[in-house]
C-alpha cells in the first residue's frame, strides 16, 4: 500500500451514531419517527434567506481572504469517462500550484477522481499535502448491490484514497426506505476504513428542502464525515438554498452532540462570486469554524480559474484574462 | 268603553330587547308614544346608560358566534326572520301607519321585508364582491377576504320606522356584526314588534339589541363606548353629530356619517354601501412552494 | 475575533446629491415658503444634512388652493388614459433615479441602505406602476359605474418608509383624478422632494402634487384646512385621533393608518429555521420602526427554549453600523426623541421583571443606536406587551394552545397585523380566521406588495391601502 499522506480530515471517524441519537436509529420505525419528525423547511423562506445573504457585499481584504480560502477548499475534480493518466496527471500539477504565476497561492484541498485512477493521483500528490478522494458506490447512480458497492470502496482505499465519495440509494430513500439507506452508509463507513467518508445526497434528485433535511440529518447519523451536494451529473446540482438546509443540519448536529461534521457542495459553482456567497452562507448559517477545508469543501473544475483571475485582480488592481491561467 | 258585541284589547307592553330578552329599562322609566297627530298609542320603556352598557355587553358576547357562523347560516336566519315578518305584515302594516300617520302602509311595510330579503342573500355572497386573491410579485399566494367590524352601534332613522329601521340593521348582521340599535325616539312601537319577530326566528339572542328612548340621551354613551367598534349616525341630525364623532374617535370608530340632508328614500336602491361600511378587509399571506 | 472579517463596503454617499437646502413644492415650483426653515440630520452621526423650508399656515393654504384649481381646471377632468401615463412616467423615473433616491433615504432616515435599496425604493416604483393602470379602469373596480374623485387630499405621512409612504399615498390618489397636499414627516423631509422634482420632470401638470415640509402644526394645519376633501394619515394612533377628532362634523373622508402590537406566533411544528428569519425581519427590519412589526413573539412552549436559542444565535450575527454599508442589518434609530422612547420603555420592561437580552454588537459613538433587544418572561400584563416601541424591541411570550395563542394575540386594542407559524394547513386558516388584524402573514412576515390591501383593525385604524381596495379612499361612491 502506498505511504498515506495526512488528510486535512482531521475529525474522528465515526462508525457508531452519537449516543444522543441511539433511540433515534434502533429501528426502521424509530428512524423513520426521527426523521419525520424534524422542523419542516418552508421553501420560500429558505430561498429568501439565502437570496438575502447573497446580497453581502465582500470587497477588498476580506475579498481576498474568501478567494484564497475557496482555493484551499476545492476539491479539484474529474469525473469523465475519458479521464486518463495523463489527464490526472495534469489536473495534479494544476492542484499543487493552481497559478504557477504566483507561488504564494494556496493548493486546493483534494483531487477528487473516479477509483480506477487513484493509484495515479495518488503518485502525483505523494508529499504535498493535498488529500485524494474517490468517488465510489457505483457512482453516480449507486443502483448496483451492496456488494459491487463496497468492493468499489475497497477497491479505492486500497489504491490509497483519503476520502471516499459516496452515492446514497436514492430511490431507496425516495421509497422511505431510510433504514436501508442507513444501513449501506454504515457499511460503506465500515470499508473506508481510515478513509474519509462524504455521503453524496444528490439533492437534485431528493426534490425538497424536507428531503434534503432528512436525507442530510440521515446521513451524519450514520456516520458521513461530510454530507455532500451532489454526484455533478444532475442536474440542480448545489443550490444556495439546498447549502444552507445542510449547513443548518450540520450546525444543528453539533449543538446537539458537539461533533462537527463536514459539507462538500459539488456542481454548478462556476464563478468565484458563486464560491464567495457560499463561504457567506457557510459563516451566517453554521459559523466561521466551518470556515476550514476540513469541514468545507467545494467539488469543482472550472472554478479554480476564476478564483486565480478574481484573486490576481485583487492583488494587482488589473483585470485578467483566461489565457493567463491554465487549462488542467 | 267595549260594547256588548266587541271585546277589550289586550294591550301589549313595549319593552327592550337586550340579549334575547325583553327587560324594562333598568332605570324604570317609560315615554308616552303617540301618532304625529297626537293620538296616544303606548308607553314604551326609556333605556338608560345602563341598558346601554348591558346592550353592549351582550352584542359583544354574540359576536364571536354570529360572526364565525357560515354565511350561508346567517342567510337562512336572515330569511327565516322575513317569513316572521311576513307572518306579521297586518300588524306592521297598521304599526308602522299609526307611527307614521300614514293612511296605507303596505308599500313601506312590503318594502321593508322585500329589503330583509335582499339582504339575507347577501350574507354569503360580499366576500365574492369584496374580497379577491392579489397577485403580488412572489411567490405567495395572497387574498383579501371581508371580516365584520364588531360591535356596531346605529342609531336608527327618526322616521322611517320600519322600513328605514331594517334597512340600517340588515347589512350589519347580514356582514357578520353584532347590533345595538336606537330605534327612532317618537316612531319606536314598531321597532318592538319587530324584537319580537327577532326573538321568534332563529337570530341569536345579543345579535341584534333594541333600545327605545332618548336618542340624544343615549348616543353619547355608544359614541364613547371602547367596546364598540363602529357608529351608525344616520338617525342623528346632521349638526348634532360632530360631538358624537369626537367621541367615535378615543377608540377609532368608523363612523357612519348618514345622510347628508333629510331622510333618504329609503325605497331606493340601496347598493352595498351599508354592508361595506361595516366590514374589514383582512388580507392573508402564505409561501407557495414544495 | 473573527477570522474573515467584511470589509467595510460603503455605497456612495455622493449617489444622493445632498444639496445644502430644500424648496418645498407648491403649484409646480420650488419655493421658500414663509416658515422657518429647520434642519434635517443624518441620525447616523447627527451631521446635518441640509435645510428644509417649513410649510407655515399661507403656504399649507397655497399648495391647497393650487391643488384646488389643479383638481378643477386640469387632473379632476382629464382623461384616465392621460392620467395614467404620467403616473407611468413617475414611477420609471423612481426607477431611473432610485440608487440616488435609496442613498439619500438611508442619510435621511438612518435605514440600512440594504432595504432602502432593495424595498423603500423599488417597492415604491412598484406601487405608482401598478396604479397607473387602474387610472383608466376605474369603472371596473367595483365602486360603482361613474366613480368620481374627491377633490383635494391631504396627506400626513411619517418617518419610517419616507418616499413608500408618499407612494402610497399619492399613487392611489391621483389614479382616482384627486390633487393632492402632501406633508412628509419633519425628520425625513428629503426624498419626498425629490419625488417632487420627478413630479417636474415627469411634467405632471402644476399643482396636482404639493409637498409640504413641516412638524406637527404644518400636518395640522393642512388636515383642518377647509379646502381638503378627503384626509389620509399614517402615523401614532395618539394623532390619528387626534385627527378623527379635527375632522368631526366635516364632509371631509379620512383614512388612517395607524400604530400596532402584532403578534408573531410560533406553533411547536412550524419550520423553525424560517420562522426565526421570519421573527427577525419581524420586528428587526427597520429598526423596528413598522406599524405592523412582529413585537409580540407567543411561541408555543414545548419549543420555545430551542427557539430563542436559534434566535439569540441568529441575532448574533445581524450587523449594526454604518446605514450606507452595504453589509449593514441594523441601521440607527430615525430621532434623539425615539432612541428617548425606546430606552424608556425598555427600561420599564426590566422594572416589570422581564428578562432583558441584547445582542453583543458595539454601538457607534455617535449617532442614535439600539441594539437587537429581546425581553422573555414577559405577560401581558407587561407594558412593554401592549405599548408600541416602535424600535428593535421584541417581547416574548409563551402559550400552551392555539386557543391561548388566538386570546393573547387578540388581547390588544390594536390589530394591524399577525404572523402564524405552523405546517398545519388547517391550523393556519383556523388562527388567520380568528386573529382580529388586516394582515396575516402565515409562515412569512413583513411582505408588502402594491397588489396586496394593508391596513387594520379597531385602534390600528380603517381604510386600505394598496390593491383594488386602496382606491376606496379617494373615490367618491
Amino acid at each position: 500500500m502506498i505511504a498515506r499522506v495526512h488528510s486535512p480530515n482531521v475529525t474522528a471517524p465515526t462508525t457508531q451514531p452519537t449516543a444522543i441519537f441511539a433511540d433515534a436509529v434502533r429501528d426502521a420505525t424509530s428512524l423513520r419517527r426521527f426523521l419525520h419528525g424534524l422542523p419542516g423547511v418552508d421553501q420560500v423562506g429558505a430561498q429568501a434567506r439565502a437570496a438575502g445573504l447573497a446580497t453581502r457585499s465582500i470587497k477588498k481584504a476580506s475579498k481576498v481572504w474568501a478567494l484564497e480560502a475557496a482555493i484551499g477548499m476545492v476539491d479539484l475534480t474529474t469525473l469523465e469517462g475519458a479521464d486518463t493518466a495523463g489527464k490526472i496527471r495534469s489536473l495534479c500539477a494544476k492542484a499543487r500550484q493552481p497559478d504557477p504565476a504566483d507561488p504564494t497561492c494556496p493548493p486546493v484541498a483534494a483531487v477528487c477522481v473516479y477509483p480506477d485512477l487513484v493509484t495515479v493521483a495518488r503518485e502525483h500528490l505523494a508529499d504535498t499535502g493535498i488529500a485524494v478522494a474517490s468517488v465510489a458506490t457505483a457512482f453516480p447512480s449507486g443502483r448496483a448491490s451492496l456488494r459491487t458497492k463496497l468492493a468499489d470502496v475497497a477497491d479505492a482505499v486500497e489504491a490509497g484514497a483519503d476520502e471516499i465519495d459516496m452515492v446514497i440509494d436514492r430511490g431507496a430513500f425516495l421509497a422511505g426506505h431510510y433504514r436501508e439507506v442507513y444501513d449501506e452508509i454504515v457499511a460503506v463507513k465500515a470499508a473506508c476504513g481510515s478513509a474519509h467518508l462524504k455521503v453524496i445526497l444528490e439533492t437534485g434528485e431528493l426534490s425538497t428542502l424536507d428531503n434534503v433535511r432528512r436525507a442530510s440529518w440521515l446521513a451524519l447519523l450514520a456516520g458521513g464525515d461530510f454530507i455532500k451536494t451532489s454526484t455533478g451529473k444532475v442536474s440542480p446540482a448545489a443550490t444556495p438554498p439546498v447549502a444552507l438546509v445542510m449547513m443548518e443540519a450540520v450546525r444543528d448536529f453539533a449543538a446537539a452532540t458537539g461533533e462537527r461534521r463536514g459539507v462538500k457542495l459539488a456542481g454548478g459553482i462556476r464563478t468565484a462570486k458563486d464560491a464567495v456567497r457560499y463561504l457567506v452562507l457557510v459563516k451566517e448559517t453554521a459559523g466561521e469554524e466551518w470556515l476550514t477545508p476540513r469541514l468545507f469543501r467545494i467539488g469543482a473544475s472550472s472554478l479554480v480559474n476564476d478564483l486565480l483571475m478574481q484573486r490576481t485582480r485583487e492583488r494587482t488592481g488589473v483585470y485578467s484574462g483566461n489565457d493567463y491561467f491554465t487549462v488542467d | 268603553m267595549p260594547t256588548e258585541s266587541s271585546r277589550l284589547s289586550v294591550r301589549k307592553t313595549y319593552k327592550l330587547y337586550i340579549g334575547g330578552a325583553f327587560p324594562r329599562s333598568e332605570s324604570g322609566r317609560s315615554y308616552p308614544v303617540s301618532t304625529p297627530d297626537g293620538r296616544f298609542l303606548a308607553n314604551a320603556s326609556q333605556a338608560s346608560r345602563k341598558d346601554v352598557r348591558d346592550a353592549v355587553v351582550a352584542a359583544r358576547k354574540a359576536f364571536s358566534g354570529w360572526s364565525g357562523a357560515t354565511a350561508y347560516n346567517r342567510g337562512q336566519i336572515l330569511y327565516r326572520i322575513a317569513e316572521m315578518l311576513e307572518g306579521r305584515r297586518a300588524q306592521f302594516i297598521a304599526e308602522v301607519a299609526d307611527a307614521e300617520g300614514l293612511n296605507d302602509a303596505e308599500s313601506t311595510v312590503d318594502a321593508a321585508i322585500d329589503r330583509w330579503v335582499w339582504y339575507a342573500g347577501w350574507t354569503d355572497k360580499i366576500a365574492q364582491v369584496t374580497g379577491s386573491s392579489n397577485p403580488v410579485a412572489g411567490r405567495y399566494f395572497n387574498f383579501s377576504l371581508p371580516e365584520p367590524t364588531g360591535v356596531v352601534a346605529i342609531l336608527a332613522p327618526q322616521r322611517s320606522s320600519l322600513l328605514g329601521l331594517i334597512s340600517v340593521l340588515a347589512p350589519a348582521i347580514a356582514g357578520g356584526n353584532t347590533v345595538v340599535a336606537v330605534a327612532a325616539q317618537d316612531r319606536p312601537l314598531p321597532a318592538s314588534t319587530l324584537a319580537e319577530v327577532l326573538a321568534t326566528s332563529d337570530l341569536p339572542g345579543g345579535v341584534i339589541n333594541l333600545l327605545t328612548g332618548r336618542t340624544a340621551e343615549l348616543a353619547p354613551w355608544l359614541a364613547g363606548h371602547m367596546d364598540v367598534n363602529a357608529i351608525d349616525l344616520t338617525g342623528v341630525a346632521a349638526d348634532e353629530r360632530t360631538e358624537l364623532e369626537r367621541l367615535a374617535a378615543d377608540n377609532v370608530k368608523r363612523v357612519f356619517r348618514g345622510p347628508e340632508g333629510d331622510e333618504p328614500d329609503w325605497t331606493a336602491d340601496p347598493g352595498i354601501g351599508r354592508l361595506t361600511a361595516f366590514l374589514e378587509t383582512k388580507t392573508v399571506w402564505h409561501p407557495v412552494g414544495t | 475575533m473573527s477570522i474573515w472579517e467584511y470589509t467595510p463596503a460603503p455605497e456612495s454617499r455622493e449617489s444622493a446629491r445632498l444639496r445644502p437646502s430644500y424648496q418645498m413644492f407648491i403649484d409646480g415650483e420650488f419655493v421658500d415658503g414663509s416658515g422657518t426653515a429647520f434642519k434635517t440630520i443624518n441620525p447616523a452621526d447627527e451631521e446635518v444634512l441640509a435645510e428644509v423650508a417649513e410649510a407655515n399656515e399661507s403656504d399649507v393654504d397655497n399648495a391647497v388652493r393650487a391643488a384646488r384649481r389643479a383638481f378643477e381646471q386640469v387632473w379632476g377632468r382629464m382623461p384616465g388614459r392621460e392620467r395614467s401615463k404620467y403616473l407611468f412616467r413617475i414611477a420609471r423615473l423612481i426607477q431611473e433615479r432610485a440608487r440616488e433616491l435609496a442613498v439619500l433615504e438611508s442619510l435621511d432616515n438612518g435605514k440600512p441602505i440594504k432595504e432602502s435599496r432593495d424595498v423603500d425604493i423599488p417597492l415604491a416604483a412598484a406601487h405608482f406602476f401598478y396604479y397607473a393602470g387602474w387610472a383608466d379602469k376605474l369603472e371596473y373596480a367595483g365602486f360603482g359605474a361613474n366613480p368620481r374623485p374627491l377633490g383635494v387630499a391631504g396627506q400626513v405621512i411619517p418617518w419610517n418608509f419616507p418616499l413608500l409612504m408618499a407612494a402610497w399615498k399619492l399613487a392611489p390618489a391621483l389614479a382616482a383624478g384627486n390633487t393632492c397636499v402632501l406633508k412628509p414627516a419633519e425628520t425625513t423631509p428629503l426624498t419626498a422632494l425629490v419625488l417632487a422634482e420627478i413630479c417636474q420632470q415627469a411634467d405632471l401638470p402644476p399643482g396636482v402634487v404639493n409637498v409640504v415640509p413641516g412638524a406637527g402644526n404644518t400636518g395640522a394645519t393642512l388636515v383642518a384646512h377647509k379646502g381638503v376633501d378627503k384626509v389620509a394619515f399614517t402615523g401614532s394612533t395618539e394623532v390619528g385621533k387626534e385627527i378623527q377628532r379635527t375632522i368631526a362634523g366635516t364632509k371631509k373622508r379620512l383614512t388612517l393608518e395607524l400604530g400596532g402590537k402584532a403578534a408573531n406566533i410560533v406553533f411547536d411544528d412550524a419550520p423553525l429555521d424560517q420562522a426565526v428569519e421570519g421573527i427577525v425581519s419581524g420586528i428587526f427590519f427597520n429598526q423596528g420602526h413598522v406599524c405592523c412589526a412582529g413585537s409580540r413573539l407567543l411561541v408555543q412552549e414545548s419549543v420555545a427554549d430551542e427557539l430563542l436559542d436559534s434566535l439569540k444565535r441568529r441575532l448574533g450575527t445581524l450587523r449594526l453600523g454604518d446605514p450606507l454599508d452595504k453589509n449593514t442589518d441594523i441601521g440607527a434609530i430615525n430621532s434623539a426623541a425615539q432612541l428617548e422612547k425606546i430606552r424608556s420603555l425598555s427600561q420599564i420592561g426590566e422594572s416589570e421583571g422581564a428578562t432583558r437580552w441584547s445582542a453583543a454588537c458595539p454601538l457607534p459613538e455617535r449617532g442614535f443606536w439600539f441594539p437587537p433587544t429581546v425581553f422573555t418572561g414577559v405577560s401581558q400584563a407587561h407594558r412593554i406587551a401592549r405599548e408600541e416601541i416602535f424600535g428593535p424591541v421584541l417581547s416574548v411570550l409563551t402559550f400552551r394552545t392555539p386557543d391561548e395563542a388566538l386570546a393573547k394575540a387578540n388581547n390588544t386594542p390594536y390589530g394591524l397585523s399577525a404572523g402564524i407559524w405552523t405546517e398545519k394547513g388547517s391550523r393556519i386558516l383556523w388562527m388567520a380566521n380568528r386573529l382580529r388584524a388586516g394582515v396575516v402573514w402565515a409562515n412569512t412576515f413583513n411582505r408588502f406588495d402594491p397588489t396586496s390591501p394593508f391596513g387594520g383593525y379597531q385602534e390600528s385604524g380603517f381604510g386600505r391601502e394598496g390593491g383594488r381596495h386602496g382606491l376606496e379612499a379617494y373615490l367618491a361612491h
